[in-house]
Formats: C-alpha cells, structure tokens, sequence
C-alpha cells in the first residue's frame, strides 16, 4: 500500500456540468498511486471549515498525474470547491480507502451500476474493465458523464422521469438488457444499494458497493465512519467496519445495510 | 534546550501527547508521523469488554470544529493488550492508556488487566459526554469523582491522570476532589457537549443528538479552564482542547499545564503533533528558554 500523505494539490480546471455538479480536475501526485474507486480528502481553504471532504475519484489521466473530481454542492466546503478556479492551490489528503476489485471481473460479465452523484466514481472503473456494461441512473435527462461511459464501456441509461433511456431506476435497465452479470460494482445512494444487495443474493451475483458515511479523519482513526457487518471484524471486534479505511467497496453479502 | 517534562515520575521526552480518541492507537497516524518524536500516545478508551458505540451519524463539522458521538467504541481490554499494546512497544514513546467503563468495577477491572503491562500511566475517562451510563456521571459531581479516583487508586500499578470534564460549573471543585482523592494529575478539557440541527431535513445531524465539541473553537474556554485547574491544585496538569499550532500549546504550556494533548487537529492536519514539537522547539531557541519547564504557568 502506497503511503498516505497530506500535499498540496493545484487546480487545473473547473467545469460545471450541471446544476450542481462540477467537474474539476487536480494535479497532483497522488494521481500516481490512485486506483478506481477509491477517493481522496479535499480541504475547504476557509479555515472556519476544517475537515477533508471525502471526494471519490471520478479519473486519472493516462499520465498518472492528475486526479478528476466529479462532485455534488452539498454545503459550505463543497460550494468553495465549485468555485476554485485553474491555477489555486489546494490541500488534499490521500489515497484514501481501497477501491473496486478489478481481479473479481477479470474474464467475467461485469455491470457497473451508478446512481447520481454514485456515477463518477466508476468512470475509472469502466476504463479498467475491457467490455463492461454500464447501467446509470438520473433523475432526468441531466444524464452528465454520458459521453465518458459510452467510450469505456456499453452504456445503458435509466431515468426517474423516463426522459432517456429505461423509466425507473438501474436495476429496471439491468433486467431489461437482459444482461445476467457475474458482478455488479455499484456506487449511489443507500436504497439503491440496499436494493442492489437484496437483487445479488437472490441472483446468485457478487456485487460490491461502495458506501458514504460523514467522516472525520478519512484513514481509519476517529471510527465516525462505520457501518454494521454480517461477521466480526478483525479491526474493531463489535462489527463495526471502517467505511474509510476497510472500505469505500464491500462485498455487499458483508454488511447490514 | 531541555524539552522533557516529568509527571508522577514519569518522564517524557517533550510534553506533546495525542487526545485519546483521535489517535487510535497510533497506528493510523504512524504512516504522517514518526512515532518516536511524542511524548506520548495517549489511546483511544478502552473497557473490560467491547463497546459497539453510537449509530451514524457520529460525526458533524461546526464552526472552527466539529462535533463527535463516537460512544467509546472499543475492542475490549483483551484484544487491546494483545494489538494495540504491543504495536506501541515498539516505539521510544510513553505509552498512556485511556480507560472507560460504566461502573467502578468496569474501571477497575481495566486497571487490574493493565497492572503488569508495560503502560506508563493510566488516564481515567469520567468526562465522556457521549456514554448514557455512568462515565459523565462519574465526571460532574465531585463526590462521586472523588470516590472513583480513590477506588482506581487502590487498583492501579500506574500513576493515574483523571480527565476531567468542562461540562461543570466549577473546574476547580472538579480538580480539586480528584487531587484529594490521590490522583497523580488531572488532563483536561474533554469535549465540551453540543447539538446541531439540519434546518432543512429539521432533523438532528448526529444520530446520538448531542456529541462532544472540539476544535480551535473551543480553545479559549480549554485554556481558561486549564489556568483556573492550575490556580486550584498542585498535582500536574496535561492541557488540551483544540491545539492546532505550538502557540497554542504554548498557551496552555503558559496557563499551567505541564503537557499537552494534540486532538481533533489531527483529522484536519495528520502532521499537526510534530509540527507542534517542531514549533515548541523553535520558539524557545528563539525565546531563549533553556528548559521548557520555566514556561510552566509563567503567565503574568
């Protein structure tokens, strides 16, 4: 494991991609040792705000020396980010957490299925993974990162509103593929995975989910970040995972979500 | 330059020390931080058996700080001495272990566990305002503080620290009963207790409510409590509470503490205990303090 480390980073872009939703890309060299789906710590520069906030990584670039960052405004430290323009130096921390198992969908059927703000961290993902399907649910037709997963990988689109692609949600896209998957990487909110979960058991599917949790320290001291287990774990004994450290991904069959 | 401080025999090579509970047991930390270079590591609170803690949410940002209600979440005193004891042994720093329980017999039964080991000091949590049983309780009365710290006493092959809690009216009642009560030294302060609503999901962002508040924002009201401590007993104080730079811990330092206790600063800046022994260091180079203990309570 590459050694953690909190550095200053620079902006090199700044995007809006939709109402809140931007698109920002960082030098630094962290982007050297980051893997899909794992994420760094983003410092607000107002001091009154002081913790990271725990940013996925949407993509590295070929040259392993930038990091894209593709987040929701959700606050204070968020609504600073979006208006950071090229050129500003920021502090980050990372690489934070372990990613999706790449070795899990070598020579198998992978669906990567990604649900609003859950959509960019799989962009590294589908880059990763050769002929992998990808299922993303919007809202509406604000579909932002479209056009990245359909370079990647065969691309699938559900809407809440029916506007594009399949009415309903991810797994409604999923069934009416047709495609049985070996493994499912899944990102987005909790009832989504939740049904993703119930969906892999009764299939028989590995599937593995990344979860989000409000987090203090982003590498495994402050235990703000946990989520319940099926099985005793060897780090804190009451079945109480760190989503920062021992996740962002679980196998979904491991936690009671 | 002299940089070490004693406390109940104890001596540590510089008076930094981390927060029980946002340190671990070092070993997250140990990736940003040499080890070697604290006085202390100061772990996260254990109990006789394992504690789950709260539900989640545990945590929320606030102005200049942030709320936690972790609830002492802990692996037991059996796998902490297996694990956590053993990976600080390796290091060249005083290990201090920080005890929680729900009734005297669960300190007490920590202590006991922790007798032979190779532990420098104990620091007592009364002052948890997380936990619903005892804990707190134990850290808001005086009786009731005196009459734990007298009980822990006669169990503890280690000096004892009592960390008390700023949720009282009166610190110094607080200090003093821990003092008369044998205690070796007091630390404090431990979070002050908080709230913080969401307005537009009008729900409690902590899913406990309330949680402990720390961060430079609590600083002023930390440092006032540690100077009233120091006016109030005589037995060594280790100060904490929103240190984030050597200037503050120089303000404690100042107020009357013989250490200090680096805390939620290192969620923000993992590197914030070195820079703190590296900033003490200069300042008295440039000071010209030859022993930091001259600056014990040198405030005029």
């Amino acid at each position: 494991m590459p050694q953690k480390k909190k550095t200053t980073a620079v902006v090199r872009s700044q995007t809006r991609l939709t109402e809140g939703i931007y698109d920002m890309w960082l030098d630094t060299d962290l982007a050297c040792d980051a893997r899909p789906g794992q994420f760094i710590g983003v410092y607000p520069l107002d001091q009154s705000t002081l913790l990271p906030r725990p940013i996925s990584i949407c993509e590295v670039n070929e040259e392993k020396t930038a990091l894209r960052l593709v987040y929701r405004v959700v606050g204070a430290g968020t609504a600073e980010f979006s208006a950071w323009q090229a050129g500003e130096n920021v502090q980050v921390l990372g690489v934070l957490g372990n990613g999706y198992p790449l070795e899990a969908g070598k020579g198998r059927c992978v669906a990567l299925l990604g649900g609003g703000i859950g959509v960019p961290p799989l962009l590294e993902t589908a880059k990763a993974l050769p002929q992998v399907h990808t299922f993303l649910g919007y809202r509406n037709a604000d579909t932002f990162l479209k056009e990245d997963f359909a370079r990647y990988s065969t691309l699938h689109i559900a809407t809440e509103d029916g506007s594009k692609g399949t009415k309903g949600n991810v797994l409604d896209a999923l069934r009416e593929s047709g495609l049985k998957p070996d493994v499912i990487m899944a990102c987005g909110p909790m009832p989504m995975l939740r049904a993703i979960k119930q969906y892999a058991e009764r299939e028989g599917v590995e599937a593995y989910i990344s979860l989000e949790e409000r987090m203090a320290c982003g590498v495994g001291a402050c235990l703000g970040c946990v989520v319940k287990t099926k099985d005793i774990d060897a780090h804190s004994h009451v079945r109480n995972a760190r989503i920062c450290t021992d996740g962002p991904v679980f196998n979904a069959k491991e936690v009671d979500i | 330059m002299n940089t070490s401080v004693t406390i109940a025999g104890v001596t540590f090579k510089n008076p930094v020390m981390t927060a029980s509970g946002t340190f671990g047991s070092g070993m997250e930390y140990g990736e940003f931080v040499d080890l070697n270079r604290l006085g202390a590591v100061v772990t996260k609170g254990v109990a006789n058996v394992p504690w789950p803690g709260n539900p989640t949410p545990r945590v929320a940002e606030t102005y200049g700080g942030m709320l936690n209600a972790i609830g002492l979440q802990n692996p037991g005193i059996d796998v902490f001495i297996e694990r956590d004891i053993l990976f600080l042994k390796q290091y060249d720093t005083k290990i201090i272990v920080n005890v929680c329980g729900k009734t005297v017999e669960d300190y007490c039964e920590v202590v006991d566990k922790l007798a032979n080991q190779p532990v420098d000091m104990l620091e007592i949590n009364v002052s948890c305002p997380n936990v619903k049983e005892g804990a707190i309780a134990f850290g808001q009365r005086a009786d009731a503080l005196f009459a734990i710290t007298q009980e822990i006493k006669k169990h503890a092959a280690q000096p004892v620290i009592m960390k008390l809690s700023p949720n009282v009216t009166d610190i110094t009642e607080m200090a003093k009963a821990a003092e008369a009560a044998g205690a070796d030294a007091i630390s404090l302060i431990n979070t002050i207790t908080g709230m913080k609503i969401d307005v537009n999901r009008r729900k409690f962002v902590l899913a406990n409510k309330t949680g402990g508040l720390s961060g430079p924002a609590i600083k002023p009201v930390a440092v006032r409590m540690v100077y009233q401590a120091a006016q109030a007993v005589k037995i060594p104080i280790i100060g904490m509470g929103g240190i984030a730079t050597a200037e503050d811990a120089l303000e404690f330092i100042l107020a009357g503490a013989t250490a200090v206790s680096v805390g939620a600063m290192n969620f923000v800046n993992p590197y914030t205990t070195v820079e703190v022994v590296d900033g003490i260091e200069e300042y008295m180079r440039r000071c010209q303090v030859e022993d930091i203990r001259e600056l014990i309570g040198a405030v005029e």
